[in-house]
């Protein structure tokens, strides 16, 4: 018989559906998981056991029913803490659940633990985590990659059934990447950003870790849709799951186009070789593949910096020690107790994004980056569109490495920033864009390869997904647990 | 309610030799439901941090959502002001840390504001004097720092949210305005529309309209214009009219003793009447402006300028024109009643109920606005105890004959403590005036024979003694003949009459 921890979310809320006392021989079976696995990998912060135990005593039907999940600890969850990753906000527990928890609790699911992360989602590896870095369970002294590393972590390992992270810059494709897992970038707008803890306001955006397409499709059609409580939603933003075909010929007559001209040099060579190899697949399973034109992508990362980190200096401000969180407690003046509390709150990373936005928003330096960023991203987007324009969605690599070693990368901001070189383009166009599990390395770390897709094509992305899917084929590959 | 204002004096010009150039921010608090960008209630006067939530409090992950009923009044103020309205408008963040400003950023407008041009009249019916404006927009308001409490041998600062997310126009007039009394002339102008829009209670002591001048001088004619500075949070219209006087005297006597005025920015002590650097030019905020990503730009709909411009009430000017017009109220009386949009409310209440409109105008600016002066009444006060119907019943009396003059004063003053309809009062209190020439037809005869002398003369020609014979008439009476019966039954009984 398979192990809870190991069937899918579909699978699980169809069983408790059927049998609603399942629920809790579920949840348990993925604290065990916890138990066993955290220790090692260090994917979770606050656990909230008592209230899952509940939710899942209570579970009887929905279309996530029963289902264990963990969301990244950037978003808000009532009455369970809320740190971001931050010194900074250790103390404090929201008094509301972001609008994606609350519709996940509404169709059944139930909220394990929060997932570790980079401080306020700022960094591609958990490193910069207040708490310590989360490690890659097919291989523990290398990165799950980040900055969702620890909601990645959890359902690699079958801690949770699927997770919640979030992305400014790629952080949910990469670590889903480096994991062996699907993650979805959704379009913006498409899932309600109230309750999650801003970075970069016009790029953040909820995305999704799942161990199948399905399964990621899934969630996605229970968490989109407009919200009254976030004006950016999409009012055309909901997702059916009718008619959708995730069968492995569900890509049959569709067109992926690649972007050559931009693949040529950085790639590790096992990326390059996963990347053929998806093509390949994607060509059995009756894909057309061609090739398309991309912007370099060097300039997507100069413009992301500029507007995410302006965005995070304003949506940082409110960290002051005043109202909640961290307050320094030997400030004698206001200069004093903004300057302590944000001084020892925020770790260095953070710090060093918000003087960076600081300076590009400031008077006399505005035009030469701010304003300039936000036209080249109107370029980007532009750009991004003409290459969609005749094919169905864009096949590239979702990270130029495999997961790098802890450490590797920690010194050198700017090689750090370079991980996310082909991700942050389809976050500056606010377009979809899912990683799919592709291959492994010699040394047995997991490879991904992204779909991009034109705004709302999710649909699209998830039977491109599904075709890869099974045109690669074969057993999951679980990590395995150390010794 | 107020008496009718006396027409102010020119608040004389201290300096001659340095021509003022003025302009003035205003922030108006909006009167909605609920705040800007939250439904927590917009109230007043609660207990302090009770109308919260995630939102308005900055908590990590809220978001705001924009009241468009905030929208309409901004929309409202730009038709009156004959302002253009941009469709499409962007919200923008202030970013500077404040610890009663939750975010420690303010969503405000900035480069592409909603509302652009227009002008205030602030002179006369037929003589205007039109004020351009730059532009208004839509922000939040922040919350309210109460400082420093001693506690111990700490001090502490507290803060109350309740304000933090009530909506605000900012209006910023150009720099047009000569001289302090201009400005005075601007906030009374600029009350009175936003009173009559329904926009806000304009209350400055409540914080309803806040103001900041600036003040600049120059040579009479010249065209380019002095340093400037600003006056801040001047929370009266005295302490705007006294606070801007006082920095036209600073600057001037700068410039006098030959110095140049420094750029900064001024708090004004209205008890002490004395002007402090609040902060200087190197000291300026950079508010790194950029565009709120939480917010898509505001688009303006046909529908929603639509319902502005209906729900667009008369204005005071064009109100003042039909009371002369279709009521027949002398300008004088019109111009005083539509001077306060509640006041003049009430007068076309108590027409609607019957009254004759001179007189209903009358007792409005007479007897009414004494008591309501006397006993600080608003309007709402003023109609608890004269509901139109009864004060119309009041103005009806002196049309039927009942009571005239005085008499009618009294019952005025004795409807104050009795709640009896005026007729009756009248009637209790013997108030009632005299017009049945037969009931007062033995006191003529008494009269004129305790008159005899007085009334030969009258009939010999003497027309002054009519005068003599009619008061000592009304004195027989106690006053309550009614004087035009007196006066013919008189003549009748002196044989001259009908």
């Amino acid at each position: 018989m398979t192990p809870h921890w190991k069937k899918s979310a579909g699978a699980i809320a169809r069983e408790v559906a059927a049998q609603p006392g399942t629920a809790s021989a579920v949840l348990e079976a993925h604290l065990e998981r916890i138990s066993a696995w955290d220790p090692s990998v260090h994917a979770l912060l606050a656990r909230d056991e008592q209230g899952a135990r509940a939710k899942a005593k209570a579970a009887r039907g929905g279309p996530l029913a029963g289902v264990p999940f963990v969301a990244k600890d950037n978003l808000c969850t009532r009455g369970v803490p809320t740190t971001c990753g931050s010194k900074i906000l250790e103390p404090y527990v929201p008094p509301y659940d972001a609008t994606v928890i609350a519709r996940l609790a509404a169709a059944g699911a139930v909220l394990v633990a929060k997932a570790n992360c980079d401080e306020f989602a700022m960094g591609s590896s958990t490193e910069n985590s207040a708490f310590g870095t989360s490690r890659n369970p097919y291989d523990l002294t290398r990165v799950p990659g980040g900055s969702s590393g620890g909601s990645a972590v959890a359902t690699a390992t079958g801690m949770a059934a699927f997770a919640l992270g979030s992305e400014t810059g790629g952080s949910v494709r990469q670590p889903a990447s480096f994991t062996n897992l699907v993650g979805l970038k959704p379009t913006y707008g498409r899932l309600s950003r109230y309750g999650l803890v801003a970075f970069g306001s016009s790029l953040d955006q909820i995305g999704i870790f799942a161990r199948t397409v399905a399964d990621c499709a899934l969630v996605f059609a229970v968490a989109a849709g407009p919200d009254e409580n976030d004006m950016t939603t999409r009012p055309d933003g909901a997702f059916s799951l009718d008619g959708l075909d995730l069968s492995p010929g569900a890509g049959k007559g569709l067109t992926v186009g690649v972007p050559r001209n931009i693949l040529k040099e950085g790639l590790d060579p096992e990326v390059a070789a996963a990347q053929v190899a998806a093509e390949e697949a994607l060509g059995r399973a009756g894909v057309r593949v061609k090739e398309v034109h991309l912007v370099p992508p060097a300039a997507c990362v100069a413009t992301y910096y500029l507007i995410a980190t302006a965005e995070a200096s304003s949506n940082l401000a409110r960290f002051d020690g005043v109202r909640y969180g961290y307050r320094a407690s030997d400030a004698t003046d206001l200069l004093a107790l903004y300057t302590k509390t944000r001084g020892r709150g925020f770790g260095p990373e953070v710090t060093r994004r918000i003087l960076l936005g600081t300076f590009a928003l400031s008077a006399g330096y505005y035009d030469a980056y701010y304003r300039l960023a936000l036209q080249a991203r109107r370029r980007i987007r532009e750009d991004l569109a003409a290459a969609l324009d005749g094919v169905d969605a864009l096949l590239l690599p979702t990270s130029p490495t495999p997961p790098f070693a802890i450490g590797e990368k920690a010194q050198d901001p700017l090689a750090m920033y370079l991980s996310d070189i082909f991700t942050i383009g389809a976050n500056l166009a606010g377009v979809p864009a899912l990683n799919v599990p592709c291959s492994f390395t010699g040394s047995g770390l997991p490879i991904g390869v992204q779909l991009v897709g034109a705004a709302a094509a999710e649909g699209t992305l998830f039977r491109l997904g599904a075709a890869l899917e099974g045109a690669i084929g074969g057993e999951r590959r679980w990590p395995e647990l150390p010794s | 309610m107020s008496a009718p204002a006396a027409s102010r004096s020119q608040v004389g010009n201290p300096v001659s030799a340095w021509e003022p150039v003025i302009g003035l921010e205003v922030h108006i608090q909006l009167r909605t439901e609920s705040k800007m960008f939250c439904s927590c209630a917009n109230r007043f006067g609660a207990e302090p941090n009770t109308l919260l939530c995630p939102v308005c409090l900055g908590l990590p992950g809220s978001l705001p959502v924009l009241n468009e009923r905030a929208v309409g009044s901004v929309l409202r103020l730009a038709l009156a002001l004959g302002a253009e309205v941009h469709r499409r408008s962007i919200f923008a963040r202030k970013n500077y840390f404040y610890p009663d400003m939750p975010k420690n950023y303010q969503i405000s407008q900035y480069d592409e504001p909603v509302v652009t041009g227009g002008t205030l009249d602030i002179g006369e019916r037929g003589a205007p004097r039109l004020v351009p404006i730059h532009r208004c927009h839509l922000e939040e308001d922040t919350g309210k720092s109460f400082h420093p409490e001693k506690q111990g041998d700490r001090r502490e600062t507290r803060l109350d949210f309740n304000r933090a997310g009530v909506p605000l126009i900012e209006m910023v007039s150009e720099p047009a305005l000569a001289s302090s009394d201009e400005a005075y002339r601007y906030l009374t102008r600029l009350r009175q529309l936003v009173r009559v829009l329904g926009i806000t209670d304009g209350d400055m002591e409540k914080g309803s309209l806040r103001c900041d001048a600036n003040v600049s001088l120059r040579r009479p004619g010249a065209k380019e214009l002095g340093t400037k500075t600003e006056i801040k949070n001047l929370n009266s219209i005295r302490a705007v009219e006294r606070g801007i006087e006082a920095e036209i005297r600073r600057q001037a006597a700068i410039l006098d003793a030959g110095g140049r005025v420094e750029q900064c920015t001024l708090l004004y002590d209205v008890d002490h009447d004395a002007l402090a650097v609040m902060r200087s030019k190197e000291f300026a905020h950079d508010y790194r402006y950029f565009p709120e990503p939480d917010l898509p730009p505001l688009l303006v709909s046909d529908a929603a300028l639509e319902t502005a411009r209906r729900e667009l009430p008369e204005l005071p000017a064009a109100r003042a024109e039909r009371f002369e017009t279709a009521l027949g109220l002398p300008a004088y009386d019109a111009d005083v009643l539509t001077a306060d949009y509640e006041v003049a409310g009430y007068f076309e209440r108590v027409v609607a109920a019957g009254a004759e409109p001179k007189a209903a105008s009358n007792w409005i600016m007479g007897e009414v606005a004494r008591v309501s002066k006397e006993r600080g009444w608003s309007v709402a006060d003023v109609e608890k105890t004269f509901p139109p119907a009864r004060l119309a019943a009041l103005a009806d009396l002196g049309k039927r004959g009942l009571v005239s003059g005085n008499l009618a004063k009294e019952v005025f003053a004795a409807m104050l403590d009795d709640a009896g309809e005026p007729e009756a009062i009248a009637r209790a209190r013997g108030l009632v005036q005299e017009s049945d020439p037969e009931a007062l037809r033995p006191l003529v005869r008494q009269v004129l024979a305790e008159n005899a002398g007085p009334a030969e003369e009258f009939r010999a020609g003497k027309e002054k003694a009519f005068g003599f014979l009619l008061g000592q008439l009304m004195r027989a009476t106690g006053g309550k003949a009614n004087p035009q019966i007196a006066r013919d039954l008189l003549r009748q009984e002196l044989g001259q009459g009908p």
